[in-house]
């Protein structure tokens, strides 16, 4: 049994941004996650009964005695420490926000599939796209993807998360809805303007967002892996709630219909109708 | 195991059918038990409830399918299934490995539907311990709830199928309608030999940020901790309006809740929507109505069914 619900620690809280937060988690699920990966976050009370799936955005080890979390992904066996970072959608998330240092809670994980990672260093050129929300899962697979990296944030506007620890790994590039930071428009204006190029691409962030990644990518001829986002109940592939339509039929559903919790989050962009 | 553990019987008869614990999952919200039982040891329970299957694929509702609301949750998901051939190529198969009882839950748009899937279930008595049909699915536009809904209805399809099923057959019933035990006494004079209560109720979320509903069919089936009082008072109804056994479910979240619905009336309760909210509700709850009859020194479980009349 790989997956487990567990009661984590939670190591540190911070805010990165408007209604955005970053959380620290003490837990063994750091070991197995992947790049792409999630986990449900369970809220205290029964009245809000379904998790809250949210994906990882990087895991690293917590140094005794100082406490300090460093990444090291050459021990994986050694990492103890996941970190989320996440928007404050509704009364669940404002309970995890309000979470300190100490405090308990209640996760399961690692959950999908997550980002296929080439088995060794290769020529490909990567691009890395996060947008809103969908930035964080970039983090992790920006440290474990070893070729070369340009990483493309779309924020609404200049009041910027997690641009600095992205910029470590790569080059990065920055759009803004409102054109306050970086390039005005969307991921993909970004992209053209600033004249990224790559071979492969990996994109999170929101579905319209996804659909241009998509038609981007197939006028490239490139390849592009979507993480794919929608309601979800059990987060293990057993209710079909969260359910995204596929191009062909699927082993599971026989009706072009995969889970996103259980074979996704993450697709290849042309097998899924979007 | 302790001597006083070896004298509680736990295990229950539902129309011929022995159960090692009266515990179940609720159709729908388990799949096959596949996933689950990378959390659970299926071998615990007292059956597997599959979802609903019908005799072809069914592509189910658009998204969004589920949402939540305040003690439970809505959902459409609209009763996709991968079809009678490859639920009995592959999750027949795969729960032929445990030793617990199945239950299979049938679906269908017309009569000759339903007729289809207990058929070509009729030779799986090995595997396939009862079957239980869905005439109560309120988020599918044809067939399922339509026959739930009125009583000469409900007693045409249930005298069809139980001429064709090898297996028992328990009625699922909806509580979305004036008098529930109009309908159990239909279900039982046209011969189903148990009933199950209470399918999701059927409501409506409006997302009032996007100034549209919460689910993409508008309305969706409520399940959850919300509903169990309402489940609980309709299985104590129908447990004294019919003569048949029931199993009762309705947002059973430990074993308090599913010792009501068993003093209610119910033989057997099904956990549901509060999988999701802890993938090990249903051996806790197991667990939970062992305790409680050590606590209140209960030798055997059908002392407790029907108890508060």
């Amino acid at each position: 049994m790989s997956k487990k619900k567990e009661t984590a620690k939670v190591i540190s809280q911070e805010m990165l941004a408007g209604n955005i937060y970053s959380m620290w988690i003490e837990t063994d699920i750091a070991k197995e996650a992947r790049p792409g990966q999630f986990i449900s976050v369970y809220t205290k009370s029964e009245a809000r009964l379904l998790p809250r799936p949210i994906s990882i955005c990087e895991t690293g080890c917590i140094n005794r005695p100082d406490g300090k979390i460093t990444d090291d992904h050459g021990t994986a066996d050694s990492r103890n420490a996941l970190r989320i970072v996440y928007r404050i959608a509704g009364e669940g998330t404002r309970e995890f926000s309000a979470y300190k240092a100490g405090d308990s809670v209640d996760i399961l994980g690692p959950l999908g599939n997550g980002f296929p990672l080439p088995e060794k260093k290769d020529g490909s050129d990567a691009i890395l796209i996060g947008g809103g929300i969908g930035i964080p899962p970039m983090l992790e697979l920006a440290k474990a993807l070893r070729c070369n990296k340009t990483i493309v944030a779309g924020y609404r506007d200049a009041d910027l998360f997690l641009d600095k620890e992205l910029g470590k790994y790569g080059k990065l590039v920055i759009a803004t809805d409102d054109g306050s930071a970086g390039t005005k428009g969307t991921v993909i204006d970004a992209i053209r303007q600033q004249g990224v190029t790559g071979t492969v691409i990996y994109a999170c962030g929101p579905t319209p967002m996804l659909r241009g990644i998509k038609a981007y990518a197939q006028e490239m001829g490139i390849e592009a892996y979507i993480s794919m986002e929608e309601r979800m109940a059990c987060g293990v592939g057993a209710c079909l709630g969260c359910v995204c339509k596929t191009t062909e039929t699927d082993d599971h559903s026989k009706v072009k219909n995969a889970r996103i919790c259980k074979d996704g989050p993450v697709f290849l962009a042309s097998t899924i109708d979007l | 195991m302790d001597t006083t553990e070896n004298k509680q019987n736990m295990s229950v008869n539902i129309a011929g059918v022995t159960f090692k614990n009266p515990v179940m999952e609720g159709s729908g919200t388990f799949g096959s038990g596949m996933e689950y039982s990378e959390f659970v040891d299926l071998n615990r329970l007292g059956a597997v409830v599959s979802k609903g299957v019908a005799n072809v694929p069914w592509p189910g509702n658009p998204t969004p399918r589920v949402c939540e609301v305040y003690g439970g949750m809505l959902n459409a998901i609209g009763l996709q299934n991968p079809g009678i051939d490859t639920f009995m190529e592959r999750d027949l198969e795969f729960l032929k490995k445990y030793d617990t009882r199945v239950i299979v839950n049938v679906c269908g748009k017309t009569v000759e539907d339903y007729l289809d899937v207990v058929e070509r279930l009729s030779d799986k008595t090995d595997v396939v311990d009862m079957l239980e049909i869905n005439v109560s699915c309120p988020n599918v536009k044809e067939g399922a709830i339509a026959f739930g809904q009125k009583a000469d209805a409900l007693y045409k399809i249930t005298e069809q199928i139980k001429s064709r099923a090898k297996q028992p057959v328990i009625m699922k019933l909806s509580p979305n309608v004036t008098d529930i035990t109009e309908m159990a006494r239909a279900a039982e004079a046209a011969g189903a030999d148990a009933l199950s209560l209470i399918n999701t109720i059927t409501a409506m979320k409006i997302d009032i940020h996007k100034r549209t509903f919460a689910l993409a069919n508008k309305t969706g089936g409520l399940s959850g901790p919300a509903i169990k009082p309402v489940a609980v008072r309709m299985v104590y109804q129908t447990a004294g309006a019919v003569k048949i056994p029931i199993i009762g479910m309705g947002g059973i979240a430990n074993a308090e809740d599913a010792l009501e619905f068993i003093m209610a009336g119910a033989s057997a309760v099904a956990v549901g929507a509060m999988n999701f909210h802890d993938p090990y509700t249903t051996v806790k709850v197991i667990d939970g109505i062992s305790d409680y009859m050590k606590r209140y020194n209960v030798a055997d479980i059908n002392d407790l069914i029907g108890c508060v009349r």
